[in-house]
Protein backbone atom coordinates (compact mmCIF):
# COMPACT_ATOMS: atom_id res chain seq x y z
CA UNK A 1 0.00 0.00 0.00
CA UNK A 2 1.09 3.44 -0.50
CA UNK A 3 2.63 5.15 2.02
CA UNK A 4 0.97 8.52 1.13
CA UNK A 5 -2.88 8.83 0.19
CA UNK A 6 -2.99 12.27 -0.96
CA UNK A 7 -1.59 16.03 -1.02
CA UNK A 8 -3.77 18.75 -1.09
CA UNK A 9 -2.69 23.31 -0.91
CA UNK A 10 -4.95 25.57 -0.14
CA UNK A 11 -4.44 29.09 -0.44
CA UNK A 12 -5.04 31.96 1.63
CA UNK A 13 -9.13 32.35 1.61
CA UNK A 14 -9.21 28.86 2.19
CA UNK A 15 -9.80 27.81 -1.65
CA UNK A 16 -8.47 24.11 -2.88
CA UNK A 17 -5.58 25.42 -5.53
CA UNK A 18 -3.90 21.70 -5.92
CA UNK A 19 -5.14 18.40 -5.17
CA UNK A 20 -3.61 14.78 -6.12
CA UNK A 21 -3.74 11.38 -4.95
CA UNK A 22 -1.66 8.17 -4.97
CA UNK A 23 -2.55 5.16 -5.01
CA UNK A 24 -6.11 3.35 -4.98
CA UNK A 25 -6.77 4.53 -1.80
CA UNK A 26 -8.76 7.41 -0.07
CA UNK A 27 -9.55 8.63 -3.91
CA UNK A 28 -11.75 11.77 -4.37
CA UNK A 29 -13.90 13.58 -6.90
CA UNK A 30 -13.42 17.51 -7.88
CA UNK A 31 -16.17 18.61 -5.28
CA UNK A 32 -15.46 16.22 -2.49
CA UNK A 33 -11.76 17.39 -2.61
CA UNK A 34 -13.10 20.84 -2.84
CA UNK A 35 -15.25 20.79 0.04
CA UNK A 36 -12.58 18.84 1.98
CA UNK A 37 -10.10 21.44 1.65
CA UNK A 38 -12.47 24.31 2.93
CA UNK A 39 -13.43 22.35 5.84
CA UNK A 40 -9.78 21.50 6.75
CA UNK A 41 -9.37 25.54 6.43
CA UNK A 42 -12.33 26.23 8.82
CA UNK A 43 -10.96 23.69 11.25
CA UNK A 44 -7.39 24.57 11.29
CA UNK A 45 -8.44 28.15 12.62
CA UNK A 46 -10.98 26.70 14.63
CA UNK A 47 -7.71 25.13 16.02
CA UNK A 48 -6.00 28.63 16.99
CA UNK A 49 -9.08 30.30 18.59
CA UNK A 50 -9.13 26.85 20.45
CA UNK A 51 -5.44 27.13 21.98
CA UNK A 52 -5.56 28.18 25.62
CA UNK A 53 -2.18 30.74 25.01
CA UNK A 54 -2.06 32.99 22.16
CA UNK A 55 0.21 32.11 19.49
CA UNK A 56 -0.85 29.19 18.06
CA UNK A 57 -0.23 27.85 14.85
CA UNK A 58 -2.92 25.69 14.59
CA UNK A 59 -3.09 21.86 14.17
CA UNK A 60 -0.09 20.45 12.97
CA UNK A 61 -0.64 16.76 12.91
CA UNK A 62 -4.19 15.02 13.05
CA UNK A 63 -4.19 11.05 13.84
CA UNK A 64 -6.92 8.74 13.58
CA UNK A 65 -6.96 5.00 13.42
CA UNK A 66 -7.05 4.49 9.69
CA UNK A 67 -4.72 7.69 8.14
CA UNK A 68 -2.52 10.86 9.42
CA UNK A 69 -2.82 13.98 8.46
CA UNK A 70 0.10 16.57 8.56
CA UNK A 71 -0.37 20.25 7.68
CA UNK A 72 2.12 22.91 6.99
CA UNK A 73 1.46 26.60 6.89
CA UNK A 74 3.07 29.58 5.43
CA UNK A 75 4.01 32.62 7.48
CA UNK A 76 2.85 35.08 4.70
CA UNK A 77 -0.31 36.28 5.06
CA UNK A 78 -2.42 38.65 7.73
CA UNK A 79 -5.04 41.50 8.11
CA UNK A 80 -3.48 43.44 5.54
CA UNK A 81 -4.40 41.46 2.32
CA UNK A 82 -7.83 40.87 4.07
CA UNK A 83 -10.46 38.62 1.61
CA UNK A 84 -13.48 40.70 1.51
CA UNK A 85 -16.92 39.01 1.80
CA UNK A 86 -19.89 40.22 0.76
CA UNK A 87 -23.26 38.30 2.39
CA UNK A 88 -27.15 39.47 1.91
CA UNK A 89 -29.44 38.92 4.23
CA UNK A 90 -32.94 40.48 3.73
CA UNK A 91 -31.89 43.17 1.13
CA UNK A 92 -29.34 44.77 3.45
CA UNK A 93 -25.54 44.25 2.04
CA UNK A 94 -23.26 42.72 4.67
CA UNK A 95 -19.53 43.03 4.06
CA UNK A 96 -16.82 40.92 5.85
CA UNK A 97 -13.21 41.56 5.77
CA UNK A 98 -11.38 38.33 6.84
CA UNK A 99 -7.65 38.46 7.01
CA UNK A 100 -5.93 35.88 4.35
CA UNK A 101 -3.83 33.11 6.59
CA UNK A 102 -0.85 31.31 5.15
CA UNK A 103 -1.20 29.19 2.32
CA UNK A 104 -1.29 25.60 3.74
CA UNK A 105 0.01 21.63 2.55
CA UNK A 106 -1.24 19.32 3.89
CA UNK A 107 -0.54 15.26 2.96
CA UNK A 108 -2.80 12.22 4.11
CA UNK A 109 -0.62 9.22 4.84
CA UNK A 110 -0.75 5.81 6.22
CA UNK A 111 -0.61 6.02 10.11
CA UNK A 112 2.64 6.45 11.63
CA UNK A 113 4.31 7.26 8.77
CA UNK A 114 7.39 9.56 9.11
CA UNK A 115 9.28 12.48 7.63
CA UNK A 116 6.56 14.40 6.48
CA UNK A 117 7.46 17.24 8.17
CA UNK A 118 10.07 16.89 5.85
CA UNK A 119 8.46 15.79 2.84
CA UNK A 120 6.23 19.24 3.29
CA UNK A 121 8.60 21.39 3.67
CA UNK A 122 10.38 20.35 0.28
CA UNK A 123 7.14 20.31 -1.46
CA UNK A 124 6.60 24.01 0.05
CA UNK A 125 10.04 24.55 -1.81
CA UNK A 126 8.85 23.20 -5.26
CA UNK A 127 6.32 25.67 -4.77
CA UNK A 128 7.97 28.64 -4.46
CA UNK A 129 10.76 27.65 -6.66
CA UNK A 130 8.41 26.18 -9.13
CA UNK A 131 4.50 28.05 -8.78
CA UNK A 132 5.32 31.27 -7.57
CA UNK A 133 8.13 31.99 -9.51
CA UNK A 134 6.42 31.16 -13.08
CA UNK A 135 5.47 34.78 -14.13
CA UNK A 136 2.50 32.86 -15.84
CA UNK A 137 0.69 31.77 -12.36
CA UNK A 138 -1.72 33.81 -10.56
CA UNK A 139 -1.06 34.33 -7.39
CA UNK A 140 -4.20 32.49 -5.41
CA UNK A 141 -5.39 30.69 -8.42
CA UNK A 142 -4.93 26.42 -9.08
CA UNK A 143 -1.88 25.56 -10.06
CA UNK A 144 -1.51 24.06 -13.23
CA UNK A 145 2.39 23.77 -13.60
CA UNK A 146 3.88 21.28 -15.54
CA UNK A 147 7.19 21.27 -13.88
CA UNK A 148 5.69 21.44 -10.77
CA UNK A 149 3.75 18.19 -11.13
CA UNK A 150 7.39 16.72 -12.19
CA UNK A 151 9.30 17.88 -9.47
CA UNK A 152 6.84 16.64 -7.13
CA UNK A 153 6.41 13.22 -8.27
CA UNK A 154 10.21 13.43 -8.19
CA UNK A 155 9.89 14.29 -4.71
CA UNK A 156 7.11 11.66 -3.38
CA UNK A 157 9.09 8.98 -5.70
CA UNK A 158 12.61 9.37 -3.71
CA UNK A 159 10.19 9.78 -0.38
CA UNK A 160 8.66 6.36 -1.22
CA UNK A 161 12.12 4.67 -2.12
CA UNK A 162 14.09 6.01 1.40
CA UNK A 163 10.19 4.71 3.43
CA UNK A 164 11.05 1.16 1.75
CA UNK A 165 14.47 0.92 2.85
CA UNK A 166 13.79 1.62 6.14
CA UNK B 1 7.95 19.71 14.40
CA UNK B 2 11.33 20.98 16.07
CA UNK B 3 12.73 24.21 15.09
CA UNK B 4 15.61 24.43 12.45
CA UNK B 5 18.30 27.07 12.63
CA UNK B 6 17.96 29.54 10.03
CA UNK B 7 20.75 28.98 7.37
CA UNK B 8 22.92 31.57 6.38
CA UNK B 9 22.76 33.48 3.18
CA UNK B 10 25.93 32.49 2.45
CA UNK B 11 24.72 28.80 2.55
CA UNK B 12 21.48 29.53 0.40
CA UNK B 13 23.17 31.67 -2.06
CA UNK B 14 25.70 29.08 -2.54
CA UNK B 15 23.06 26.15 -2.73
CA UNK B 16 21.21 27.94 -5.87
CA UNK B 17 22.01 28.14 -9.47
CA UNK B 18 23.17 31.23 -10.50
CA UNK B 19 23.20 33.21 -13.79
CA UNK B 20 26.15 35.10 -15.18
CA UNK B 21 26.41 38.35 -13.40
CA UNK B 22 27.00 40.85 -16.07
CA UNK B 23 23.75 39.00 -18.61
CA UNK B 24 22.02 40.21 -14.89
CA UNK B 25 23.12 43.30 -15.09
CA UNK B 26 22.72 44.25 -18.75
CA UNK B 27 19.08 42.74 -18.41
CA UNK B 28 18.51 45.15 -15.79
CA UNK B 29 19.50 47.67 -17.71
CA UNK B 30 17.58 47.00 -21.12
CA UNK B 31 14.49 46.84 -18.79
CA UNK B 32 14.89 50.33 -17.31
CA UNK B 33 16.12 51.81 -20.80
CA UNK B 34 12.85 50.16 -22.14
CA UNK B 35 10.87 51.94 -19.17
CA UNK B 36 12.33 55.38 -19.78
CA UNK B 37 11.45 54.79 -23.57
CA UNK B 38 7.74 54.04 -23.04
CA UNK B 39 6.94 55.88 -20.08
CA UNK B 40 9.23 58.96 -21.05
CA UNK B 41 8.59 60.38 -17.55
CA UNK B 42 11.79 59.51 -14.80
CA UNK B 43 8.97 59.99 -11.91
CA UNK B 44 6.82 57.14 -13.75
CA UNK B 45 9.66 55.29 -14.27
CA UNK B 46 10.33 55.70 -10.62
CA UNK B 47 6.79 54.30 -9.92
CA UNK B 48 6.88 51.07 -12.45
CA UNK B 49 10.31 50.10 -11.02
CA UNK B 50 8.91 50.12 -7.24
CA UNK B 51 5.73 48.11 -8.72
CA UNK B 52 7.47 45.55 -10.62
CA UNK B 53 9.98 45.22 -7.21
CA UNK B 54 6.39 44.46 -5.29
CA UNK B 55 5.53 42.25 -7.51
CA UNK B 56 8.38 40.47 -7.25
CA UNK B 57 8.28 40.83 -3.16
CA UNK B 58 4.75 39.43 -2.60
CA UNK B 59 6.01 35.78 -4.32
CA UNK B 60 9.79 35.73 -3.37
CA UNK B 61 9.14 35.65 0.31
CA UNK B 62 7.36 32.26 0.06
CA UNK B 63 10.87 31.43 -1.11
CA UNK B 64 13.41 33.41 1.34
CA UNK B 65 10.43 31.66 4.33
CA UNK B 66 10.70 28.31 2.71
CA UNK B 67 14.94 28.05 2.12
CA UNK B 68 16.00 30.28 5.14
CA UNK B 69 13.93 28.30 7.45
CA UNK B 70 13.43 31.56 9.33
CA UNK B 71 10.51 32.08 11.86
CA UNK B 72 8.26 34.65 13.22
CA UNK B 73 10.34 37.68 14.07
CA UNK B 74 9.82 39.25 17.69
CA UNK B 75 10.04 42.62 16.30
CA UNK B 76 10.66 44.61 13.34
CA UNK B 77 14.67 45.03 14.58
CA UNK B 78 15.02 41.12 14.42
CA UNK B 79 13.14 41.56 10.41
CA UNK B 80 15.10 44.09 9.47
CA UNK B 81 18.50 41.79 10.48
CA UNK B 82 16.77 39.01 8.22
CA UNK B 83 16.51 41.02 5.58
CA UNK B 84 19.52 42.78 5.22
CA UNK B 85 22.10 39.75 6.66
CA UNK B 86 19.98 36.52 5.00
CA UNK B 87 17.26 38.56 2.46
CA UNK B 88 20.22 40.54 0.60
CA UNK B 89 22.76 37.49 0.58
CA UNK B 90 20.28 34.92 -1.02
CA UNK B 91 18.80 36.67 -3.39
CA UNK B 92 21.90 39.49 -4.69
CA UNK B 93 24.61 38.23 -3.35
CA UNK B 94 25.76 40.88 -1.26
CA UNK B 95 25.78 41.61 2.48
CA UNK B 96 23.71 44.42 4.27
CA UNK B 97 24.02 46.28 7.24
CA UNK B 98 21.44 47.44 9.29
CA UNK B 99 21.36 51.00 10.90
CA UNK B 100 20.23 54.52 12.18
CA UNK B 101 17.71 53.17 14.13
CA UNK B 102 15.47 56.10 15.19
CA UNK B 103 13.91 56.19 18.80
CA UNK B 104 11.35 53.81 18.80
CA UNK B 105 12.44 50.82 16.57
CA UNK B 106 10.42 51.84 13.73
CA UNK B 107 12.45 53.12 11.44
CA UNK B 108 15.84 52.16 10.04
CA UNK B 109 18.29 51.99 7.55
CA UNK B 110 19.74 49.12 5.29
CA UNK B 111 23.12 49.81 3.78
CA UNK B 112 24.43 47.39 0.95
CA UNK B 113 27.89 46.38 0.88
CA UNK B 114 27.82 46.21 -2.57
CA UNK B 115 25.41 46.73 -5.20
CA UNK B 116 25.61 44.57 -8.78
CA UNK B 117 22.83 46.14 -10.56
CA UNK B 118 24.75 49.47 -11.31
CA UNK B 119 27.92 47.50 -12.10
CA UNK B 120 28.62 49.94 -15.38
CA UNK B 121 25.57 52.46 -14.95
CA UNK B 122 26.43 56.55 -15.28
CA UNK B 123 23.25 58.40 -14.96
CA UNK B 124 22.65 60.90 -17.90
CA UNK B 125 22.14 64.62 -16.94
CA UNK B 126 18.54 64.00 -18.37
CA UNK B 127 17.63 61.09 -15.42
CA UNK B 128 18.72 62.68 -12.33
CA UNK B 129 15.40 62.45 -10.91
CA UNK B 130 15.53 58.51 -11.53
CA UNK B 131 16.14 56.32 -8.74
CA UNK B 132 18.00 53.21 -10.68
CA UNK B 133 17.29 50.58 -7.92
CA UNK B 134 14.40 51.13 -7.27
CA UNK B 135 12.80 47.35 -7.85
CA UNK B 136 14.76 47.13 -4.60
CA UNK B 137 12.67 49.08 -2.45
CA UNK B 138 9.42 47.46 -4.16
CA UNK B 139 10.86 43.99 -3.62
CA UNK B 140 11.26 45.07 0.28
CA UNK B 141 8.03 46.75 0.60
CA UNK B 142 6.01 43.53 -1.00
CA UNK B 143 7.72 41.27 0.77
CA UNK B 144 6.85 42.65 3.99
CA UNK B 145 3.87 43.41 3.48
CA UNK B 146 2.92 39.59 2.88
CA UNK B 147 3.92 38.85 6.32
CA UNK B 148 1.43 42.03 8.15
CA UNK B 149 4.28 44.94 7.73
CA UNK B 150 3.02 48.09 5.82
CA UNK B 151 6.29 50.22 5.37
CA UNK B 152 7.76 52.71 3.06
CA UNK B 153 11.07 52.24 1.56
CA UNK B 154 13.07 54.78 0.28
CA UNK B 155 16.56 55.43 -1.00
CA UNK B 156 18.34 57.88 1.12
CA UNK B 157 21.69 57.39 -0.36
CA UNK B 158 22.37 56.05 -4.08
CA UNK B 159 26.05 56.55 -4.69
CA UNK B 160 24.70 57.32 -8.85
CA UNK B 161 23.87 60.38 -7.76
CA UNK B 162 26.81 61.06 -6.12
CA UNK B 163 26.26 59.72 -2.41
CA UNK B 164 28.61 57.76 -1.00
CA UNK B 165 26.73 54.78 -0.68
CA UNK B 166 23.27 52.51 -1.24
CA UNK B 167 21.12 53.33 1.30
CA UNK B 168 17.96 52.38 1.34
CA UNK B 169 15.80 53.63 4.29
CA UNK B 170 12.56 50.96 5.76
CA UNK B 171 9.65 52.72 7.78
CA UNK B 172 7.52 50.61 9.72
CA UNK B 173 3.91 52.37 9.31
CA UNK B 174 1.63 49.30 10.17
CA UNK B 175 2.17 46.33 12.17
CA UNK B 176 -1.02 43.60 12.69
CA UNK B 177 -0.56 41.42 15.13
CA UNK B 178 -1.74 37.76 13.45
CA UNK B 179 -2.96 36.11 16.36
CA UNK B 180 -6.54 34.99 16.54
CA UNK B 181 -8.65 36.42 17.71
CA UNK B 182 -9.63 38.18 14.92
CA UNK B 183 -12.61 40.76 14.58
CA UNK B 184 -14.46 39.71 11.98
CA UNK B 185 -17.27 42.19 12.00
CA UNK B 186 -14.73 45.20 11.89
Amino acid sequence: MAAIYSLYIINKSGGLIFYKDYGSAGRMDTNDSLRVASLWHSMHAISQQLSPTVGCLGIELLEADTFDLHCFQSLTGGYLNPFIYLFIYKHTRYWFFLPSTGTKLFVVCEPGTQHMEGLLKVIYELYTDYVLKNPFYEMEMPIRCELFDINLSQAIQKDRVALLGR
Amino acid sequence: MAPVAPRSGDAIFASVEHVNAELFTLTYGAIVRQLLTDLEEVEEVNKQLDQMGYNIGVRLIDEFLAKSNVSRCVDFKETADAIAKIGFKMFLGVGASVTNWDADGTCCSIVLDDNPLVDFVELPDTCQGLYYCNILSGVVRGALEMVSMKTEVTWVRDMLRGDDAFELQVKLLKQVPEEYPYKDDE
